[in-house]
């Protein structure tokens, strides 16, 4: 089961990882080309909140208990019994956004380009998500652990 | 027939239950019976099949091959008429019977027909079944233009957009004095009734519908004050209230719905109940509610499910919630969004055009939460709801701009965000404490 996590005492508010992110969920895959060319630019699974000097990043928690996927009303959501991964299937979500009201952390946004929620995918096809890969201060990891928390 | 686990019922509770039997149980017989033709569909999207944006395929709560996938006996258009708890039988329509070891009584709720004259017409429906949006459906062949929906609540205004979308004019008659009277606050109502206005939606508040009149066709409806309406459809949405027949029947306990505990048990202890039918803890009220949403049923059949396959779990409670995005306006519910008359709660709110929010407090700890227009950081308001959570020292934040996780306390978001256990993989040589 794999999950990121974030060192808050590393997290410096830069938000890299959202920039990150929204490269590798774009068309091109290209960081100048998905800011300045794509429309509508690819929107990030991750986010910086930051308050006074504290500062972390969150991006689903692949909740083995998910409330997401207890409330979604289609079916679009997911809970993979191998990965453990959330998933969400754009082609029967109706973006009634229950999950986002079900959901602790705040993790998921509306896409309001097609009326879809998204979230954290953990990037397929890659083995390091690009929010962990390209974080300056190692602020985020991805961890294998047995267990969902 | 014979099954050791039996559920009545092929909704979200229903499907609930299954889903936790088959993680528990792999093996032995599991029975699903509906009285609807289908496999398993979202009830809530019977909205959209009426405007035509998805069709049967797309309503699918799970795969068309759930059932075999998880080794469940399906039995469609079956009707269960008769309980024997103490034979464990349930008995189908045509005689036929089944004995159960554990069974679920998943059977939702009815729709409310208030004894209206002419309720019984051609052209009068109501809305909360796939056969239902079919039957409107093929009505509207006959080339409706005027239709009234009776009641403004949630599944009212869904079918008031639905109809809307399909190019109807539309009247809604609500008895309250604003629309959505059970699940937001006066302001929120106003907003959306402002939404349905732009829609030309008319809205008629503090009436209720006397009559039903017409001949072959529908012509009108009579209000309570004599004020004539014509139309040519009409559907009835004034509520739903539980299915208690076969529970009844058994001899089981009911109070407004089917009385469960927090395993989901009945007053008899081998069978389960949930959903729109049950009568399940709420964490708000702190006592047993109708809650009928379509979370609830799932999380309660679940809990159900593992509990009839022999894993202890208990229910922690639902609470009315609801996420509606009707006419472009989201809005989020949940818990007390109405003040009873007592001074004992808080209100912190606050309005900017588009936007109101409002969080409802007693003793600092919420119990209820509107959001209309922004709602992305909801759920982690009513996630501190659902945790009871103490938030008397940052309350104030609730509703700041640009509020999330890290306006909790230290302690409240470091447990949300959890310590990492071993570390797969961190970006550089290695990553300590």
């Amino acid at each position: 089961m794999k999950r990121i996590y974030v060192k808050e005492e590393a997290c410096i508010g830069c938000g890299l990882c959202q920039v990150y992110c929204q490269t590798e969920h774009s068309q091109s895959k290209d960081i100048i080309k998905a800011f300045k060319k794509e429309s509508p630019r690819p929107l990030p699974r991750v986010w910086v909140e930051a308050r006074e000097n504290v500062s972390f990043a969150i991006q689903c928690r692949q909740c083995s208990e998910p409330w997401c996927v207890y409330s979604c009303l289609t079916g679009a959501m997911h809970n993979d019994p191998v990965s453990g991964l959330i998933t969400v299937d754009a082609e029967r979500c109706i973006g009634c956004w229950t999950c986002i009201v079900a959901c602790p952390y705040g993790a998921l946004t509306k896409d309001t380009s097609n009326n879809t929620v998204v979230k954290c995918d953990l990037c397929p096809g890659r083995d390091i998500p690009a929010c962990v890969a390209n974080c300056p201060n190692e602020a985020l990891v991805l961890s294998e652990d047995g267990e969902k928390g | 027939m014979r099954t050791k686990y039996l559920i009545i019922g092929n909704s979200a509770g229903g499907i609930g239950a299954a889903e936790a039997i088959r993680e528990a149980d792999e093996e032995n017989i599991l029975t699903i019976i509906s009285d609807e033709s289908y496999p398993v569909y979202s009830r809530p999207l019977i909205s959209k099949y009426l405007t035509k944006e998805c069709t049967l395929d797309k309503m699918l709560y799970r795969p068309a091959d759930f059932y075999a996938q998880n080794n469940i006996v399906f039995l469609p258009d079956r009707r269960v008429t008769h309980l024997e708890p103490s034979h464990r039988t349930a008995q189908f329509e045509d005689g036929e019977h089944i004995i159960w070891e554990k069974l679920l009584l998943a059977v939702g709720g009815t729709p409310i027909v208030p004894k209206i004259g002419g309720r019984e017409r051609k052209g009068v429906f109501t809305f909360t079944t796939l056969n239902d949006a079919k039957a409107v459906d093929k009505f509207l062949e006959n080339g409706v233009k005027k239709a009234v929906v009776i009641g403004g609540g949630l599944i009212g205004i869904s079918a008031t957009e639905a109809l809307v979308k399909r190019g109807i004019e539309v009247k809604i008659i609500e008895m309250k004095e604003r629309v959505l009277n059970t699940i937001i606050d006066e302001q929120a109502s106003l907003m959306a009734e402002e939404a349905l206005k732009q829609a030309e939606v008319k809205i008629i508040t503090g009436h209720t519908v006397a009559e039903i009149s017409g001949s072959d066709a529908l012509e009108s409806v009579i209000l309570d004050n004599e004020e004539e309406i014509p139309c040519d459809l009409v559907v009835i949405a004034i509520g739903v209230s539980p299915r208690t027949e076969l529970a009844l029947d058994a001899g089981i306990k009911i109070n407004r719905g089917i009385v469960v505990d927090c395993h989901m048990a009945t007053s008899h202890p081998d069978i389960y109940s949930c959903g729109d039918a049950a009568e399940a803890y709420d964490f708000v009220y702190e006592e047993n509610r109708l809650t009928p949403i379509w979370p609830n049923a799932y999380v309660g059949g679940r809990v159900a499910g593992y509990n009839m396959a022999g894993i202890d779990k208990e229910y922690p409670g639902g609470t009315a919630m609801n996420s509606l995005n009707y006419f472009g306006i989201d809005i989020a519910s949940a818990g007390i969004t109405t003040l009873p008359n007592s001074n004992n709660y808080e209100v912190i709110s606050k309005q900017d055009g588009s936007i109101y929010q409002k969080v409802v407090l007693k003793d600092d700890f919420i119990v209820g939460m509107i959001f209309v227009g922004n709602i992305e950081k909801s759920g982690i308001v009513f996630g501190l709801m659902r945790d009871k959570v103490n938030v008397g020292s940052f309350k104030q934040s609730l509703l700041a701009d640009d509020f999330g996780l890290a306006f909790l306390p230290r302690k409240l978001w470091q447990e949300r965000l959890e310590t990492p256990p071993e570390l797969a993989y961190s970006n550089r040589r290695h990553w300590s404490n």
